[in-house]
C-alpha cells in the first residue's frame, strides 16, 4: 500500500469474499457499526484499514487467492500495520506451515496448523473457552466458540503468541502483532469481541494513515 | 487436571444446530461437485470444489439407465472419503432411514436426501432430527423447503431437473422460493398463520423466514447447471452456492469446466471475468429440452 494516501476517519473493514461465510462476518461488523467491503480482487483492498479472512474451504480459497493475485496485496496490508483476523480456513491461510505438505499461502503468523485436526463433521462442536484479551494489560475472559471441521494450531513459533487453548491444551488461537488467527467461528456464535478489536485497530491504523 | 480458573460452561456439545447449519455456511460461495470415483473427487478438489457428492452414477446416467437408483456402495464412498480433504456428501433415498444410518456410520460430512435416487417411502421423508450428521434436501417451493427444515434439514437446495444440463427448472424453483417469501413480507400475523397452516409448518418457522427475507438455512441451487454462466445466473438469483452434477464429468473437459465454474461462482457479478473464464473450456454436456421429458419421468416431482 502506498501509505501516503489520506484515509477518512471512519475505517473500512474488508472481508475476503471469494468463498465461505463472509456474509456472517459482514453482518457481525455491521452490527457494531463498521463500514465494510467485500474483497474478491486486489483493487477491492484499496483504502481498506482492516481485513477479515472468513471460514470456508481453504483449498478452494487458496486457488482463488492465487489466481487473482491477492496474496501480495494482503501481505502488504498486514505489513502496513492494519489488523487482520482469520477464522478457521482464514487461519490456515495465515500460517507459516500447514501439516502434511500443503504450501503456506500468506505466512503471516509463525505457526503450524493441521487441517481437520478434530476429525470430520460429526466431531464438529461448540464450547466456551478462555481467550486472552487482545488489548495490552487485558485479562482472559470466556468466549463462545463453534468449531466446524476445525484446524488445530499444532505449534507456535517464537514470533507468535498463544491466545486461547482448549482444556486439553490444544492451541486454537494465536497472534503475531496485528494478525490474529483462530480455529473457530465467533461470527456464527454471536460473539463480537474480535470484530470490535479489528474495528478499533483499523480506526487507529486509518488515523496513522 | 482441571484448572480452577476455567469458566463454568466448558462442556463440549457436538451435532448441534449451530454445527450442522454451520458447515453449510462454510460452503457458501462455493461449488459442490458430483463424483463417482476417487480420481474424479481429486479432480474436483484440485479445481477448487468446496465439497464433493459421492454417488454411483451421475444423474444423467441414472436417467439413461432407468431402474431403481439407491445409495452407493460403502466401499466406493470410503474410497472418496480417503481421497480428498474437503467435505464429502452422499445421497440416501427419500424416506430411507437405514441408508441414512449407514451413511452416518461411514462418517460422511453431509447426507443428501435426494430425489435423484428412487424414493423409498411415499409418505414420509427421513426424520432428520434423529441423526447426528446434517442433511441437505431438495425443494421446488417455499412450503417444501420449510417442511424439510422442520424435519431437521440444515441446508436446502432447489431441485431443478437433475441430469438434464438444462437450467430452466432450477431458475423456476429458486425464483418461486424467493417470490413466495417476498409475497409474505409485511403480511399480518393472521395471514402468516394461514400460510403456515397451508404449508403444514409451524408459524414460528414462517415468521423467522419472512423476517430474515430468506430461508433460515443456507440454500444452494442444483439441477441442470452445465456452464460457468449457469452457475453465475444461480448466484445472481440469490443462491448461496451451487451443486453441479452431470455438468462437470459429462463435459468435454471436466477439469477445465470445473475450475471455470468455481471462478464463475465467486465472480458471478463481474461479466469481464465471466467472459474470461468461459472461454476455451470445450463443449458443455449436451443437455435435454424439458418438453421431451414426460411429467412422470421428472425427478423434481419426487418428494412433496
Amino acid at each position: 500500500m502506498a501509505g501516503a494516501k489520506r484515509r477518512s476517519a471512519a475505517p473500512v473493514i474488508g472481508v475476503m469474499a471469494v468463498q465461505g461465510d463472509f456474509r456472517e462476518h459482514l453482518d457481525t461488523l455491521a452490527s457494531i457499526g463498521a463500514l465494510t467491503r467485500e474483497v474478491r480482487l486486489p483493487e477491492d483492498l484499496e483504502g481498506v484499514s482492516g481485513l477479515i479472512l472468513p471460514g470456508g474451504e481453504s483449498t478452494a480459497m487458496r486457488k482463488l487467492y492465487e489466481r487473482w493475485n491477492l496474496v501480495a496485496p494482503i501481505k502488504a496490508l498486514a505489513a502496513s500495520g492494519a489488523p487482520i483476523l482469520g477464522t478457521c480456513a482464514g487461519a490456515i491461510l495465515l500460517a507459516t506451515k500447514i501439516t502434511d505438505g500443503d504450501t503456506p499461502v500468506l505466512s503471516l503468523i509463525d505457526m503450524e496448523v493441521q487441517r481437520n485436526a478434530f476429525g470430520r463433521q460429526l466431531e464438529s462442536f461448540e464450547t466456551t473457552l478462555t481467550m486472552q484479551s487482545l488489548k495490552p494489560g487485558g485479562g482472559a475472559t470466556p468466549l463462545r466458540a463453534v468449531f466446524i471441521r476445525a484446524p488445530e494450531i499444532v505449534r507456535v513459533g517464537p514470533a507468535a503468541t498463544v491466545i486461547a487453548q482448549l482444556p486439553d491444551g490444544k492451541i486454537v488461537a494465536a497472534r503475531q502483532g496485528n494478525v490474529v488467527g483462530i480455529s473457530f467461528h465467533p461470527e456464527i456464535a454471536g460473539e463480537t469481541r474480535l470484530h470490535r478489536w479489528v474495528l478499533e485497530q483499523a480506526a487507529q491504523h486509518a488515523r496513522r494513515g | 487436571m482441571k484448572k480452577r480458573s476455567a469458566p463454568a460452561k466448558t462442556k463440549v456439545a457436538k451435532s448441534t444446530w449451530a454445527t450442522k447449519r454451520g458447515l453449510a455456511q462454510m460452503l457458501k460461495g462455493g461449488v459442490i461437485m458430483d463424483v463417482v470415483t476417487p480420481a474424479e473427487a481429486k479432480i474436483a478438489e484440485e479445481a477448487g470444489a468446496v465439497a464433493v457428492m459421492a454417488l454411483e452414477r451421475v444423474p444423467s446416467d441414472i436417467r439413461r439407465d432407468g431402474g431403481v437408483a439407491r445409495m452407493s456402495d460403502p466401499d466406493m464412498i470410503k474410497g472418496i472419503l480417503d481421497a480428498v480433504s474437503i467435505p464429502v456428501m452422499a445421497k440416501a433415498r427419500i424416506g430411507h432411514h437405514v441408508e441414512a444410518q449407514i451413511l452416518e456410520a461411514l462418517d460422511v460430512d453431509y447426507i443428501d436426501e435426494s430425489e435423484v435416487l428412487t424414493p423409498a417411502d411415499d409418505r414420509f421423508h427421513i426424520n432428520k432430527h434423529e441423526f447426528r450428521v446434517p442433511f441437505v434436501c431438495g425443494c421446488k417451493d417455499l412450503g417444501e423447503a420449510l417442511r424439510r427444515i422442520n424435519e431437521g434439514a440444515a441446508m436446502m437446495r432447489t431441485k431443478g431437473e437433475a441430469g438434464t444440463g438444462n437450467i430452466v427448472e432450477a431458475v423456476r424453483h429458486i425464483r418461486t422460493v424467493s417470490e413466495q417469501i417476498e409475497a409474505l413480507k409485511g403480511q399480518s400475523e393472521k395471514r402468516l398463520r394461514a400460510a403456515a397452516k397451508e404449508m403444514r409448518v409451524p408459524y414460528e418457522l414462517v415468521k423467522v423466514t419472512v423476517k430474515a427475507g430468506r430461508l433460515p438455512v443456507v440454500n444452494f441451487v442444483a439441477g441442470g447447471i452445465a456452464t460457468p454462466a449457469d452457475a453465475a445466473l444461480s448466484m445472481w438469483l440469490g443462491a448461496d452456492g451451487v451443486f453441479v452434477g452431470s455438468g462437470i464429468f459429462k463435459a468435454k473437459n471436466p477439469a477445465k469446466t470445473a475450475a471455470a465454474i468455481v471462478q464463475a461462482t465467486t465472480h458471478w457479478s463481474n461479466p469481464t471475468i465471466l467472459a474470461e473464464v468461459s472461454a476455451g473450456i470445450g463443449e458443455a454436456m449436451k443437455g435435454i429440452e424439458m418438453r421431451t421429458i414426460p411429467e412422470s419421468e421428472r425427478l423434481s416431482s419426487r418428494g412433496w
